[in-house]
């Protein structure tokens, strides 16, 4: 490629590096400053700790709670998300009548505003809620959904589950409908029964689309916020104090954004390791790679 | 390929002189051209348009300002979006406070304003009441004008009463009567006997307007000890408990009951919000009811300072001294239970509330301002707020241990009061 060539490439990507260096890098960037500073903002003063905070870290007693709402949250998601994503897709892949409109009402949620969303959920969810009400109604005594550590976890996890698990099952629909009818057919003709045309079959077709939505479905778990400001605030306790809505509190709500930027930074190094992992494991899954 | 690289290169260097230019277009102000703006929390508009009508009344008699803007920032992320402003150099010239006081003052972010004030010909210092100018001073010194002093009281919906059968004695009202007449609405109607405004299980600094009947108090005076462990909070905890889980006079938590919307018997509220009542059901105003240490009284505040960022602290002081002399403060106290004693009269609070009467004003407002005490308010208050409330949050179970629970609060925060 001549020297004219590169140039003129790298000024078509120039826009999208701009806005990475400019709304990525650069912040990743100042977050790693205010990591190794303490910062008064009423003042402006700005005085170096070096390690200081990734040490209070180590030392801080709400994180190991933290850390583990957050992997009991993000677990829950990703498996409930995929697992339930996927049967619909598989049940919605046949044509039935009102596929269409089943199609439509699973997906609806993913385009609702999520503040509005969890609103909404919030006054459901409540003691005296909607959900109590229905129970009621067939003779169930509902639980305090959210005024408990394991029921607030439950209402969490299913509120993000329902909102966001239209867009995996529309990904997998479009997987579902790439893989080829005459591998069903030949299988068939082998004799290979549902369970295994879905597991021998289905799966290792899908198994890019699967490696994407767990991707995605994980990166948008650890990014879970709304949910847990609306719903819970991270209570009862600590029992739903995620790691992004801790790195909020301690940083926009108590000022102190040294020790915000450590934990945002950590944040930032899970998402990492997992997708690379994630990324790594292809090799053994996913059926293009072979 | 290379003509289209250099039109591309020519167009990028465009664009950055275009944007450097317009960087580099804006000049500091100068003290002929002040811009002032103050942030507030409030967003109903006959409160901005007496903001801004007594903004225009200072611009016309001083040239050199040229404007001052009330920025209105939504009430549940005041303090964020505040301090959010000050990290980002954007810092307001003036702003309201309510809780960030203690913070703002301890770090040296508000301007001083005693002498100004007491500088300002006709501004009449010594008419400001000393029990609501403590909060927001430090060694004699005022940081921020109190403009809203408003005491908590109990609304009663005396309709609600009259459906369950029950008449309120307001002769020597206690907490124990108000439980039990909450606790006969439930039983009676099914709706919701007390609450206390804005607690929802979260925040739990509107409790003192209860436990203060006990004599607890979150922490010591110079706020160094904790006070959730000492028995008087214990005896106030275990009043709340049993309202809640054993008298149901009390909505537990996770229950919705609007008191404003009908929903519960009695609410302690403070009076700034009786504009909340709509004349769908009759109702009544008490002070609070006495506890075991008898009569006493709670007042919210609100203050508004000057911040030392400001790149124009003299204009901005000046502009406070004006907004806050005995004329604008008698416009001020239309809306806002004011600090000067001079307009705390219950026929001059009466004269703009169409709410209650004079006499009702002069009882739940007036007689209790000089001796009220203060929510609590401490620097760093919403960690404060978050390790108590997460301790706390073990209070409202059915079998809770109200002494142990207690005892984790205090572990909680100890660190941050040792501070």
């Amino acid at each position: 490629m001549g020297r004219a060539d590169a140039a003129t490439g790298y000024l078509f990507i120039a826009p999208q590096l701009l806005g990475v260096l400019v709304f990525v890098v650069f912040p990743v960037g100042l977050a790693v400053w205010y990591s190794l500073n303490e910062w008064n903002i009423f003042t402006g003063d700005m005085a170096f700790v070096g390690a200081g905070n990734y040490q209070a870290a180590l030392e801080d007693p709400q994180l190991p709670s933290v850390l583990g709402a957050t992997a009991v949250f993000s677990g829950g998601v990703v498996v409930l998300n995929l697992v339930l994503g996927l049967a619909l897709a598989v049940m919605l892949n046949r044509r039935f009548r009102g596929s269409v409109l089943f199609r439509t009402l699973f997906f609806s949620p993913v385009v609702v505003s999520v503040v509005a969303w969890t609103l909404v959920w919030g006054f459901l969810l409540q003691d005296n809620g909607g959900l109590n009400g229905a129970l009621a109604a067939v003779g169930v005594d509902g639980p305090n959904w959210l005024q408990s550590g394991p029921t607030a976890m439950i209402a969490v996890t299913f509120t993000q589950v329902v909102r966001s698990v239209g867009i995996n099952m529309v990904l997998f629909l479009a997987a579902l409908q790439g893989v080829p009818g005459e591998l069903y057919e030949a299988a068939r003709l082998d004799g290979a029964g549902s369970r295994t045309i879905f597991f021998r079959v289905t799966l290792p077709l899908i198994s890019p689309t699967l490696l994407l939505t767990a991707i995605i479905t994980i990166v948008g778990a650890l990014q879970s916020f709304a949910q847990i400001a609306v719903l819970t605030e991270g209570g009862p306790g600590l029992s739903t104090t995620v790691l992004v809505y801790y790195v909020f509190q301690q940083a926009f709500s108590f000022n102190d954004i040294g020790y915000g930027s450590t934990l945002a930074l950590m944040l930032l190094t899970f998402v990492m390791v997992l997708t690379v992992i994630q990324w790594q494991l292809r090799r053994k899954w996913v059926f293009y790679e072979d | 390929m290379p003509t289209t690289a250099k039109k591309l290169v020519s167009a990028l260097a465009l664009g950055t002189l275009a944007t450097a230019a317009g960087c580099g277009g804006a000049t500091a102000a100068s003290d002929e051209d002040v811009e002032l703006r103050m942030t507030v929390w409030t967003s109903n508009e006959d409160h901005l348009a007496l903001f801004d009508s007594i903004a225009d009344a200072y611009i016309a008699d001083h040239a050199e300002i040229k404007s001052i803007t009330f920025e209105s920032l939504p009430f549940e992320e005041y303090n964020t979006t505040l301090t959010t402003q000050i990290a980002g150099g954007n810092a307001p010239d003036l702003a309201w406070m309510g809780d960030l006081s203690a913070d703002l003052i301890d770090s040296g972010a508000l301007v001083p304003l005693t002498e100004t004030l007491e500088g300002t010909e006709g501004w009449g210092y010594e008419d400001l009441l000393p029990s609501v100018t403590g909060e927001f001073s430090r060694d004699g010194e005022l940081y921020a004008y109190p403009f809203s002093n408003s005491p908590f009281a109990l609304y009663v919906n005396t309709d609600l009463l009259g459906e369950a059968g029950q008449t309120l004695d307001p002769a020597g009202l206690t907490w124990d009567q108000v439980s039990a007449l909450g606790s006969a609405v439930n039983a009676a109607t099914g709706k919701g006997g007390f609450v206390v405004n804005d607690f929802n299980y979260s925040s739990w600094n509107t409790l003192a307007t209860v436990w203060t009947a006990f004599g607890a108090s979150a922490w010591n005076e110079d706020g160094t000890e904790c006070g959730f462990d000492s028995p008087e909070m214990a005896e106030a905890f275990t009043f709340l408990h049993q309202a809640i889980y054993t008298d149901k006079s009390m909505p537990g938590p996770g229950t919705t009951a609007d008191f404003f919307a009908g929903d519960a018997a009695f609410a302690v509220a403070q009076v700034s919000r009786a504009g909340n009542l709509d004349g769908s059901f009759a109702y009544d105003i008490q002070p609070l009811p006495a506890g075991p240490v008898g009569e006493y009284s709670v007042i919210g505040q609100a203050g508004m300072g000057v911040l030392q960022s400001s790149a124009h602290v003299e204009a901005a002081t000046g502009f406070l001294a004006y907004l806050t002399n005995p004329e604008n403060a008698a416009k001020l106290a239309q809306y806002f239970p004011p600090p000067r004693q001079s307009l705390l009269t219950g026929e001059a609070l009466a004269a703009n509330n169409t709410k209650f009467t004079a006499e009702q004003l002069q009882t739940v407002v007036v007689d209790q301002v000089a001796g009220a005490v203060t929510l609590p308010n401490h620097t760093n208050p919403a960690e404060i707020a978050q390790k108590a409330k997460t301790a706390l949050d073990a209070m409202w179970t059915e079998d809770a241990d109200v002494a142990a629970v207690l005892g984790t609060v205090c572990d909680a925060i100890d660190p941050l009061l040792a501070e």
